[in-house]
């Protein structure tokens, strides 16, 4: 088989597992027990946020282990919505975020917040000045993704916390979780207070993931219950979870040298697939390499991914999180790209493993599909 | 060609006369000790200062880890090439082009008297290369964005940009040992701390009075000396079982005197495993005022028992300054972890801020801890912290 869906998730790093597999079945105390057993388990949990935070670059009190990406998007935004509505009910966020993200907006939305969802360009950028122009008094959050998960345009991250320092009432929240442990994020600049991470997405486990809170921020809590986790996120920590988020994330880390090929291989895939006239292709040309999206004229994108399958080799529609519902990607048509190729997207995602003979398989199994079903399909 | 040394400027230790050598072996060991992780590098100690070879290593972990060893004044990146003023000019010139900025300066410093360009025409002479071959690039000498500094010594030039700000203070184990008494809570590990920065090599020494003070008390004393090994290499720490002790002084001393007695008790255990391992001087976290047991009579009637020198680093500092330490060194957030030392357990409801010498001697006197104290030493176990880097062998370590 052939992986190439490792947006939607990757598989677990054997090394990841066997951690899980022992601290859930010889470190269960509680770590809030007094006890020499939760002294053990609790110094785990510190050397799992200390091993996070210094991948980092961050404190390890600004490391806080929830259960995911969603989980993580929704704390920080919500959290800086309810702690700071006092000063402004303004949010800025992009046309293009995760739904994790737009579903949370639009909630606040519901719950009498002010959104601003800023257009992007064809390649899915959005524009400094547009977000100038829509800062104000009552901004209290910035929310803009770092990767996006359907085509992979990187935003401008830096910048953009470059111009935040000025508004120091403006909180700044990246989602962070298709970039994490492939591009850098300069997480201690002082103009980024949260940054969400994701286990699942990088040989981690699903239910496993952080957000990163600076001490210049507070939170609302999601949840209300004990103090685990300074009280921003109560309940019996995860600690095997947690372990093996620490894990996984050095994992990546070793293994961030090896992006830089996947950007070869993307360049292979364009130069390939750009000679198909039925195809077009929707990942930006300066993007993330790890993901290309592309629309193929004529062809369900169903078929294509059934096509596929049965070949043994593994791509998916838009998002994951999306894909479910029969509809054109947002993402895509918020890039101006007409309703039909944004109804048929396909996409290839790359994991720092990725071998240069999947590429070729890939293109070779294309090229049979195409053959095989251009005359039924055209 | 990037940064291929580190320079390491010395502060006072520049100054120690005859002594000057063993200071500088002194904290190349350190260096030496504080970086065993990293294999490739090869260290040098000079007269004037010390240089890291970094022979293609990734610089930014040995910044991090530089910043905290005791004995460095300054240090920066550095490219080192011949007292030759081509390659001179070649290597400021690759300098400029890694940094940001619009406005440079050059400093040139010549302590090679040899080299035949002045220090000034040397500036001139720089700048002027760096004008013709850049774009964009302008002089500014009074406040620029980036100064290239260039240091033509004796062995060689070394072209530095930035220069990073050390801990100061003198290498660990250049002054000799002492004995921190470490409560776990917040003042005796900044005690310790301000101790190693004076060169001296620690042991820790804790009391504790099982069941009445918890494991999770001993795990954060552990914790502790375990952080401040990031500052001075290997901490021993000795921990003195305390339970009979304190029980005893519970049942026949005066409720009012007996914190003073268990402070004297402590001293003279403490004193008496100094002795044994030959260390010369007892470090605590003691701070004038603070609380009842920190009064001038309390210091006063506590100390009669030694007379081994009592280093208290925090006397004459203010709380607020010594939490500021404590979070700069990471140990402010183990320190108030909410469980009970023996300083915290049978505390009288008025202890006495103002004890007296004779009265204590007269309290005391009717008590023999004798067999006690001896059992104390006798059961006295021993933890070695090494700096983390070379805890390879916890038993945490595969599960990371």
């Amino acid at each position: 088989m052939i992986y190439l869906d490792n947006s939607a998730t990757t598989k677990p790093h054997i090394e990841v597992l066997k951690t899980y597999q022992t601290v859930a079945s010889e470190y269960f105390a509680n770590p809030s027990s007094i006890h020499r057993l939760g002294g053990e388990v609790e110094k785990l949990i510190n050397k799992a946020k200390e091993q996070v935070a210094s991948i980092l670059k961050v404190k390890s009190s600004e490391v806080f282990f929830t259960s995911g990406g969603t989980e993580s998007n929704n704390l920080a935004i919500k959290g800086i919505a309810y702690r700071y509505q006092n000063r402004g009910k303004h949010i800025i966020t992009t046309q293009i975020e995760h739904p994790s993200v737009l579903e949370v907006c639009k909630f606040l939305e519901a719950n009498g917040f002010k959104v601003t969802y800023l257009p992007v360009n064809e390649h899915g950028e959005i524009s400094l000045q547009d977000l100038e122009k829509a800062l104000t008094n009552e901004t209290i959050l910035v929310t803009i993704m770092h990767v996006n998960n359907e085509i992979g345009t990187v935003q401008p991250i830096s910048d953009i916390a470059d111009m935040l320092i000025q508004y120091p009432k403006t909180f700044f929240h990246i989602d962070h979780v298709q970039g994490f442990g492939k591009l850098p994020l300069p997480y201690d600049h002082k103009g980024i207070d949260s940054v969400t991470i994701s286990g699942h997405k990088i040989h981690g486990l699903k239910g496993t993931g952080c957000l990163i809170k600076k001490e210049s921020v507070s939170l609302a809590p999601l949840f209300h219950g004990g103090q685990q986790e300074q009280g921003n996120r109560p309940g019996t920590e995860n600690v095997a979870g947690a372990v093996s988020l620490a894990k996984a994330a050095r994992l990546a880390k070793e293994s961030q040298t090896n992006y830089d090929q996947l950007y070869r291989y993307q360049a292979n895939l364009r130069e390939v697939l750009e000679q198909y006239d039925q195809v077009t292709i929707n990942s930006p040309k300066h993007g993330a390499a790890h993901i290309l999206n592309f629309s193929v004229k004529g062809f369900k994108p169903e078929v294509l991914i059934h096509a596929f399958m049965d070949e043994g080799i593994v791509v998916s529609t838009k998002s994951a999180c999306s894909s479910k519902q029969n509809e054109p990607s947002h993402v895509l048509l918020a890039c101006g790209i007409d309703q039909s190729d944004a109804s048929s997207a396909v996409r290839v995602s790359m994991n720092l493993d990725q071998k240069a003979e999947d590429i070729e398989s890939f293109l070779q199994t294309f090229n049979n599909i195409i053959r095989q079903y251009e005359n039924v399909m055209g | 060609m990037i940064y291929d040394h580190v320079l390491i400027r010395y502060g006072e230790l520049a100054l120690k006369g005859k002594n000057q050598k063993f200071f500088i072996n002194k904290l190349r060991s350190n260096v030496q000790k504080a970086l065993s992780d990293f294999p490739n590098l090869s260290i040098k100690g000079k007269r004037d200062h010390m240089y890291i070879l970094l022979n293609g290593q990734d610089y930014e972990e040995i910044i991090e880890r530089c910043k905290d060893i005791f004995g460095i004044q300054s240090f920066s990146l550095a490219i080192k090439v011949e007292n030759d003023e081509e390659k001179i000019k070649e290597a400021v010139l690759e300098a400029i082009l890694l940094e940001e900025g619009k406005t440079f300066k050059i400093t040139a410093k010549r302590p090679n008297k040899n080299f035949p360009i002045p220090s000034q025409q040397m500036n001139q002479v720089l700048g002027g290369h760096i004008l013709r071959n850049t774009e964009g690039w302008t002089v500014n000498v009074h406040n620029p964005d980036v100064e290239i500094r260039v240091e033509i010594r004796h062995d060689a030039t070394y072209i530095t940009s930035k220069k990073i700000p050390g801990k100061g203070g003198l290498p660990v184990g250049s002054t000799g040992k002492s004995l921190l008494l470490l409560s776990g809570g917040i003042d005796s590990p900044v005690a310790g701390y301000l101790t190693m920065k004076r060169g001296v090599q620690l042991e820790a020494i804790h009391f504790h009075s099982p069941p009445f003070t918890s494991d999770r008390a001993r795990q954060k004393v552990e914790d502790l000396a375990q952080t401040l090994t990031k500052f001075g290499g290997e901490i021993k720490l000795h921990l003195i079982p305390f339970t009979d002790i304190q029980q005893k002084i519970f049942q026949n001393a005066p409720e009012n005197y007996g914190m003073t007695i268990m402070r004297r008790v402590m001293l003279r255990i403490s004193e008496q495993v100094a002795r044994q391992r030959e260390i010369l001087s007892i470090t605590t976290g003691e701070s004038l005022g603070q609380v009842a047991s920190q009064t001038m009579e309390s210091m006063h009637a506590i100390n009669e028992v030694t007379n081994y020198p009592i280093i208290r680093p925090l006397v004459a500092m203010d709380k607020v300054d010594i939490i500021n330490i404590s979070k700069q060194i990471n140990t402010y957030d183990i320190s108030i972890r909410p469980y009970e030392d023996c300083c915290t357990i049978f505390v009288p409801k008025a202890p006495k801020t103002r004890p007296r010498r004779e009265k204590v001697n007269q309290f005391e006197a009717p008590i023999d801890f004798t067999d006690e104290i001896e059992k104390a030493i006798n059961d006295m176990e021993t933890v070695t912290f090494k700096s983390s880097k070379q805890n390879q062998g916890d038993i945490y370590d595969e599960l990371f």
